[in-house]
């Protein structure tokens, strides 16, 4: 799901019929959605602006950079980590005789829609510091590390990220022309030597696009740094946003949007390149690599892989669940389905508010080729790249300026957040959807006595109702996963099962989170299956 | 009744024998099946050193398998495949496509995209030293025509420059045998019958041992030093191009090469009566008195046959059933009152109707084919 692959290939298709209103209408809508969205972050560049000199000052100071430094850090072993995971399983479940293919492919892949902070939480819950399978296992003698810190951040983070360069890696292999390996091998290269000369070099422009993404994810993540006490920029944002020092915040989450802006500009010089990377030759399926009875074998590879990632937080979650705990009522700290109905009822209203502002924007952005259109499909996708804690922070400052009574810590600011970081889905969704209805259909309907509005009623409409659905979905469940700006700008005692879980893994009380978590696997799952069915079309 | 103009039939060819050493290639009983489905069967097969052998059959005879196989990109079931007397598949034997000598140009060319033109051709010869590389390159690039597109990209080629890049970086480890996959078929049909002249006049150049695969005839035909008919996975006849086209030694090969017609008749005191007219015997290949009494169809070809429109609707001796216009003839389909249907090619200025009553004579001065009546 790169920001490029979405806004990329774009199709311009049939060019502007003389529409003078509609175009004014869709000018008007352009400027309200690119001042909605800039307006914001523009907020972060006024509390930034109120340090005065003091903001070179906090810029170059040592734990700033310090902050930096470690962000940098995490997210380059975390990319590393994810290529050394990502690219082997690619190769085996694409080109390798592995028993079980389809299955293993699905599975590895399902890491990529669990949040990371769910993985975290059961990391430390479970083999924390005041964790029982760490005092389990003791007597036996196996100590387990501290999972909390740098490493234990880079474990989990890598775990739930490596599905983009497996995804992105598999692409390209599954497009790669077969007869290429086969003439290299007639050509004296032996296995080993023809994937290092023909197959590396053609699969790289999409590792790295995969490893890009990885990138983006593990700098903006919030909950895993937060869960294991790793001073990044999200977790210091966070902190110094909680210590009152709004400033000092706004000047951060500008330096990290910074970052972030870096490997956006990365990505799309890639881009630029990778002329062929994506693009099927509709040529024969990826070269057999014929394991032998070593097929048997390479399953351990996905299969522990699965178990980390996916079997081993369930079961976590599932000893918690068993257990439950003694005293939770006693901290007032106790699930409540409402917290479920919570989440449900602002993500859905996110997904409907999202759609409504996607669909026009889509179906313009691909009926027409005019720049103003173009344009206005891509500004949504600053929002999309924006980290979720550096909008929140925004968001927070602007509506304490703007109208504290209305907006401060309200419904309608956590729907407008989930619309700004995820209606890119449901315009990507939607645009890909109108790409496949043929222009003639419509033409069609028009030489058959139909206007424009009714043409679009009987014949798009149905044709896109699919997109539209899937782009509504990809929004609710993206949103009842969200951590940052739901903590950051919910309404006092408004509990949502993201924001219960955040309270029983800060209150120590695991027990009580297994529900949650549960539901938010099962989400996680569905948002997997809606991705997956999306593919198949 | 009928007049006819068979001249004798003075058999000046000969299937050519002749052994050119040991051969450089062979297939002994090689079989390949993927599930219940047989894509090779039992086929043997010698190619000799330095000749130009095609492989020609409708598509699913198993001719691009055998080519697979022969590369070491699939092993056979049974059977074995010999390069220069090695043994290179087998019951207890298989060498790897990367330790035979034997190139392959694939039917898209699979130019490596990341790689120049130069990069490409001196892929396979990685292994040399740097001068020996860069001397190969410039010979073969000098060779294909193509020294200044060196250091460009394969994306800036047309599709016959593509062609004999990929020729070169086939031709560049030397290789005992080179095999071409429907070597023409990516290619524009106005670029076909030049590419052609071109790659066989760079194999003949380089010397090398080549086996191809079409399933387009005129394309093997005007190759090829021999052609071998593929059909449902066995060699059904190899020879001469000219000797497979004129002597078909099946039905298969008589109907797929070309659009052979059969006219049924019995052998009867050194004549066949057909309803063409009386054929003496001896313009009918290899048809002895021994056959006496036997009923044959003699394969006769459009191009032997004339169509004259008959006089009156009683007179001639068939109808004109369907007519197909390909630009410099026409061919008609005659329906004969015997039954019998044949094709008549024409001189694209001779138009005749369709319904129209003709009568049909034959017209050859070659020896014609025969095969016993189904």
């Amino acid at each position: 799901m790169s920001v490029r692959e979405r806004v990329g290939p774009l199709v311009d298709r049939v060019p502007g019929e003389g529409d003078g209103i509609a175009t004014g209408a869709y000018a008007a809508l352009a400027t309200v959605l690119a001042v909605a969205l800039v307006l914001p972050l523009g907020w972060l560049v006024v509390d930034a602006a109120a340090l005065g000199p003091r903001a070179l000052e906090l810029t170059l100071d040592s734990q700033t950079l310090e902050v930096l430094g470690r962000s940098v850090a995490l997210v380059t072993v975390v990319t590393a980590g994810s290529v050394v995971v990502g690219v082997p399983l690619a190769v085996l479940t694409v080109q390798a005789s592995i028993p079980f293919r389809r299955f293993w492919t699905v599975l590895v892949a399902l890491p990529l829609a669990v949040p990371s902070y769910l993985g975290a939480f059961a990391a430390i819950s479970a083999f924390g510091p005041r964790g029982p399978l760490s005092d389990a296992l003791a007597p036996l003698g196996v100590s387990i590390p501290n999972v909390e810190g740098f490493a234990g951040a880079a474990v989990v983070l890598t775990l739930y990220t490596y599905p983009y360069v497996f995804l992105t890696t598999r692409a390209s292999l599954l497009s790669l022309d077969a007869s290429l390996v086969e003439a290299a091998r007639t050509l004296n290269c032996g296995r080993l030597e023809s994937f290092r000369r023909v197959t590396l070099p053609q699969i790289l422009p999409g590792i790295a696009a995969g490893a890009l993404l990885v990138a983006l994810y593990a700098l903006a993540d919030f909950g895993t740094p937060n869960f294991m006490n790793v001073e990044v920029f999200t977790q210091f944002i966070y902190s110094r946003h909680n210590a009152n020092m709004g400033g000092y915040a706004a000047l951060l989450s500008i330096q990290l949007l910074a970052v972030t802006g870096v490997i956006l500009a990365a990505e799309s010089w890639i881009g630029a390149d990778d002329s062929g990377a994506y693009a099927s030759r509709g040529n024969r399926g990826a070269a057999e690599l014929d394991l032998g009875l070593w097929r048997y074998p390479a399953m351990a590879l996905p299969a522990l892989v699965a178990l980390v990632a996916l079997v081993l937080p369930i079961g976590i979650f599932a000893m918690w669940f068993l257990r439950g705990g003694p005293g939770y009522e006693f901290a007032r700290l106790s699930f409540s389905w409402s917290y479920g109905w919570n989440s449900v009822k602002v993500s859905l209203l996110a997904a409907g508010v999202s759609v409504l502002v996607a669909l026009p924007i889509a179906l313009r952005s691909v009926r027409t080729d005019s720049r103003l259109s173009s344009l206005t499909a891509r500004v949504p996708y600053v929002g999309y790249a924006t980290p979720g804690i550096v909008l929140a922070i925004a968001l927070v400052s602007f509506s304490l300026d703007v109208s504290p009574e209305l907006l401060y810590k309200s419904i309608p600011l956590v729907v407008f957040a989930y619309v700004v970081r995820f209606m890119p889905q449901a315009i990507g969704s939607i645009q890909t959807s109108t790409m496949q209805v043929d222009s003639r259909l419509i033409e069609a309907a028009r030489t058959l006595g139909r206007s424009r509005l009714e043409a679009f009623r009987a014949v798009t409409f149905p044709l896109i109702l699919p997109g539209i659905v899937t782009g509504a979905a990809l929004v609710f469940l993206t949103s009842m996963k969200e951590l940052p700006a739901t903590l950051l700008l919910r309404p006092f005692g408004f509990d949502t099962l993201v924001t219960f879980i955040w309270r029983a893994e800060e209150a120590g009380m695991y027990g009580q989170a297994a529900i949650p978590a549960f539901v938010l696997v099962l989400v996680s799952g569905l948002s997997m299956g809606v991705l997956l069915a999306q593919e198949d079309n | 009744m009928i007049e006819h103009t068979v001249q004798s039939a003075a058999n000046d060819r000969v299937e050519p024998t002749v052994q050119r050493g040991d051969p450089v290639l062979e297939l002994d009983g090689v079989s390949r099946s993927f599930g219940a489905e047989t894509a090779v069967d039992d086929l043997s097969l010698s190619v000799y050193e330095g000749e130009l052998l095609t492989l020609l059959g409708p598509s699913g005879c198993g001719k691009t398998t055998t080519l697979r196989l022969l590369a070491g990109l699939d092993r056979p079931d049974e059977g074995s495949i010999r390069v220069e007397e090695e043994a290179v598949a087998g019951p207890d034997s298989f060498v790897a496509p990367d330790d035979r000598d034997v190139g392959l140009v694939f039917q898209s060319f699979a130019l490596f995209p990341h790689l120049t033109v130069g990069e490409n051709v001196a892929f396979g010869i990685d292994d040399w030293s740097a001068d020996e590389r860069d001397e190969r390159v410039a010979e073969l690039l000098e060779l294909i025509g193509l020294p200044e597109y060196r250091d460009h990209s394969p994306d800036d080629l047309s599709g016959g420059q593509r062609q004999r890049v990929a020729l070169a970086r086939s031709l560049a480890p030397e290789p005992d045998v080179l095999l071409l996959d429907e070597p023409f078929s990516n290619l524009d049909v106005s670029l076909r019958t030049e590419m052609r002249e071109e790659v066989r006049n760079i194999i003949k150049e380089t010397g090398v041992t080549a086996v191809s695969v079409t399933h387009d005839q005129e394309e093997a035909l005007s190759i090829s030093d021999r052609v071998a008919v593929i059909h449902e996975g066995s060699v059904e006849q190899v020879g001469r191009p000219e000797v497979v086209f004129e002597q078909p030694e099946s039905r298969f090969v008589a109907e797929f090469l070309g659009q052979a017609g059969f006219v049924s008749g019995q052998l009867a005191s050194g004549v066949v009566e057909t309803d063409l007219g009386t054929l003496p015997a001896d313009v009918i290949e290899g048809l002895g008195r021994e056959y006496d009494g036997a009923t044959i169809d003699v394969m006769v070809r459009p191009d032997d046959l004339v169509a004259t429109p008959a006089d009156g609707p009683d007179e001639g001796n068939g109808e004109i059933v369907h007519r197909q216009y390909t630009g410099p003839s026409f061919v008609y389909q005659v329906a004969l009152d015997g039954g019998d249907s044949v094709y008549c090619e024409h001189n694209h200025a001779d138009n005749l109707a369709l319904d129209q009553r003709v009568r049909v004579d034959l017209q050859v001065d070659h020896p014609l084919a025969w095969f016993p009546a189904e």
